[in-house]
């Protein structure tokens, strides 16, 4: 591999039925920052089919550049195909950087497509920047310049590590979705779209699909909730969670709990929150009648904004709390709620 | 049916986090556990054992402690425990490690693997899907049912919005979420019996197809430039208001964070 081959920021522009995911332009907004820094462009690539005409809005966020990988076997995600289709871009184009989302999805395609052209992949990248490696020079080693450094938060949540991989490309990282930003849209732009297609074999990789069900299972997930209303022990019984589900929906939220109210068995444990449950990052944490034991928060430290009511004003949820209201949730909770729908409604 | 099932030992990350001067894990002065997506990937085949018979194999890769978690899988109902460790294995990222337990497997003959989507540790959920690519055969991740049909497997994989109900031919590779199942408990029979039983220990070795340039430390295309403790954002405000107060007080701090 001759890492001097290795030009260009690409990003896998993720889309679902045809409508491009959130991801897609974050990762866009995201390269075209990097690209800029490394003085290249940003290219997206974008998989499925009959995809071509979502190249525009591409173009609009961002992209100098967007391959169109479309094959009537690329309609619906499935692993193999698509792996094919992006290490097949990979190997044509040679890109130095290689950014996609932290989805379902691409946490199913990177690690797959990193394996095929043989090269690092960091997963969950919360931050990236261009950057020299090792960060500090170090006698008698050589210190790399304009290397991608991806940075992560690791085991559980109670550390932050930065990655680089300096001697393969593309270097690959999956990204959290939500944390990038979009580039404001530029209506009319345009971008240099080129068709690719490696060809579509199907082997005994390509499962196949039986059935696609949309319906949402029963419960909403709550990694992707924006605003969790989360409750513990404190909220005293099943039945009282009432209150909660009601802030959580004229929030448009979705309602999580903490380990002691699943193993009491008043909530099922995809709601919990927590080291044996789900790791969160909301914009919104409620934490309604939760202690706040180390083990809960590590899973929804990462909250944007952390709200807690608790009448116990020694709980250690204070101690992660952005704002710590100290009282009866019984109380403060209906009265939230009405507050908040007349402030709805106004609007 | 042969089944061969991927486990880690894992921190457990509420004990705290130690690290080596270079920057990784310092995983022999943590406590452990079985990584949770891995147990639940243990107990769908323990339960595919029960429904339609199977040899169940369960390979780790660690330091010599992580047998433990071998002969926890084996009390709680698998045949054969393998370690694979050695010390040229150490410090490897998602590649190295997945091009060591490929080179593993290639030595067993199986129907299906299955490893947990992701460990706590590292949350990467890239070894599995990684592991499929080195072996040449498709990967079913996120998989939230397993069933078995001929020389097929059915799978409902779960997505961010929706389900797929999907088919491949076996050989293939699931990973499971903890989501899955709720893993069954160790017997007292169990324990007995995986106190005594053998568990096979692997070196390098006995890697087949693996080049030593793919593994550990040097043969990992990641390398860590920084890693340090995590900044805690610690305490902001704490307020004893009566209720109305309190609630004008949130109303306040969402108004002025643009969240309504």
């Amino acid at each position: 591999m001759n890492i001097q081959d290795y030009k260009g920021v690409f990003v896998f522009a993720q889309q679902v039925d045809n409508v491009l995911s959130g991801i897609a332009l974050e990762l866009v907004g995201k390269g075209k920052d990097l690209a800029k820094d490394l003085d290249t462009e940003v290219t997206a690539v974008l998989v499925g089919s009959d995809v071509k005409g979502l190249a525009d809005e591409l173009a609009e966020y961002g992209a100098d550049k967007v391959i169109v990988v479309d094959d009537p076997e690329l309609k619906e995600y499935r692993t193999e195909p698509y792996a094919h289709a992006l290490s097949s871009v990979i190997n044509e184009f040679k890109p130095e950087i290689f950014l996609v989302g932290a989805t379902a999805i691409g946490r199913d395609l990177g690690p797959r497509v990193s394996a095929r052209i043989h090269t690092g992949l960091t997963a969950d990248c919360t931050q990236l920047d261009i950057g020299d490696f090792p960060i500090n020079p170090i006698p008698g080693r050589e210190q790399l310049h304009n290397q991608l450094l991806m940075t992560r938060p690791a085991f559980g949540g109670n550390t932050i590590a930065t990655i680089a991989c300096p001697d393969f490309r593309p270097q690959m990282a999956t990204v959290r979705p939500g944390v990038m930003q979009k580039a404001p849209r530029e209506e009319g732009k345009k971008a240099v779209v080129v068709e690719f297609n490696p060809g579509f074999t199907p082997n005994d990789k390509y499962v196949e699909i039986l059935e696609v069900v949309k319906a949402v299972s029963d419960v909403a997930d709550i990694m992707d909730a924006k605003i969790l209303v989360s409750g513990g022990r404190g909220v005293g019984s099943p039945e009282n969670f009432k209150i909660l589900e009601e802030l959580a929906e004229v929030l448009g939220g979705t309602v999580s709990c903490s380990r002691a109210v699943v193993d009491a068995g008043w909530k099922p444990k995809d709601l919990q929150v927590g080291q044996t449950g789900k790791t969160v990052r909301p914009n919104v944490y409620f934490a309604i009648g939760i202690s706040g034991a180390i083990q809960h928060v590590a899973g929804m430290e990462e909250a944007d904004i952390i709200v807690a009511i608790n009448k116990d004003e020694t709980a250690p949820i204070f101690d992660v709390a952005d704002y710590g209201i100290v009282g009866d949730l019984n109380k403060i909770v209906p009265a939230l709620t009405e507050r908040l729908k007349a402030e709805m409604a106004a609007k | 049916m042969k089944i061969v099932v991927c486990v880690k030992q894992v921190p457990d990350t509420k004990g705290g986090v130690k690290f080596n001067p270079d920057g990784t894990l310092d995983r022999g002065a943590m406590l452990t556990i079985m990584n949770p997506d891995d147990k639940a990937g243990l107990e769908a085949a323990l339960r595919l054992k029960d429904q339609y018979g199977a040899e169940v194999t369960v390979v780790t890769m660690g330091l010599p402690k992580a047998e433990e978690v071998l002969r926890e899988a084996m009390a709680m109902g698998a045949d054969k425990g393998i370690l694979v460790t050695d010390r040229v294995l150490g410090g490897a990222d998602t590649w190295a490690t997945s091009q060591t337990l490929a080179g593993a497997i290639r030595n067993l003959e199986y129907d299906l693997i299955i490893t947990g989507r992701q460990a706590i540790d590292g949350d990467t959920a890239q070894v599995g899907p990684q592991i499929s690519e080195h072996l040449g055969i498709p990967v079913i991740s996120y998989a939230q049912k397993i069933q078995i049909e001929g020389d097929s497997v059915i799978v409902e994989r779960q997505y961010d919005d929706r389900y797929h109900v999907l088919k491949a031919k076996m050989p293939c590779l699931i990973t499971a979420l903890a989501e899955l199942n709720e893993p069954r408990y160790m017997t007292p029979g169990g324990i007995f019996d995986a106190y005594n039983a053998e568990i096979t220990v692997w070196g390098r070795a006995n890697l087949v197809d693996v080049e030593d340039s793919n593994l550990g430390l040097k043969g990992s295309p990641t390398q860590i430039a920084k890693a340090s403790d995590k900044v805690r954002k610690g305490a902001g405000e704490k307020v004893v208001l009566d209720p109305t107060e309190s609630v004008e007080y949130i109303i306040d701090k969402l108004k002025a964070k643009h969240v309504i």
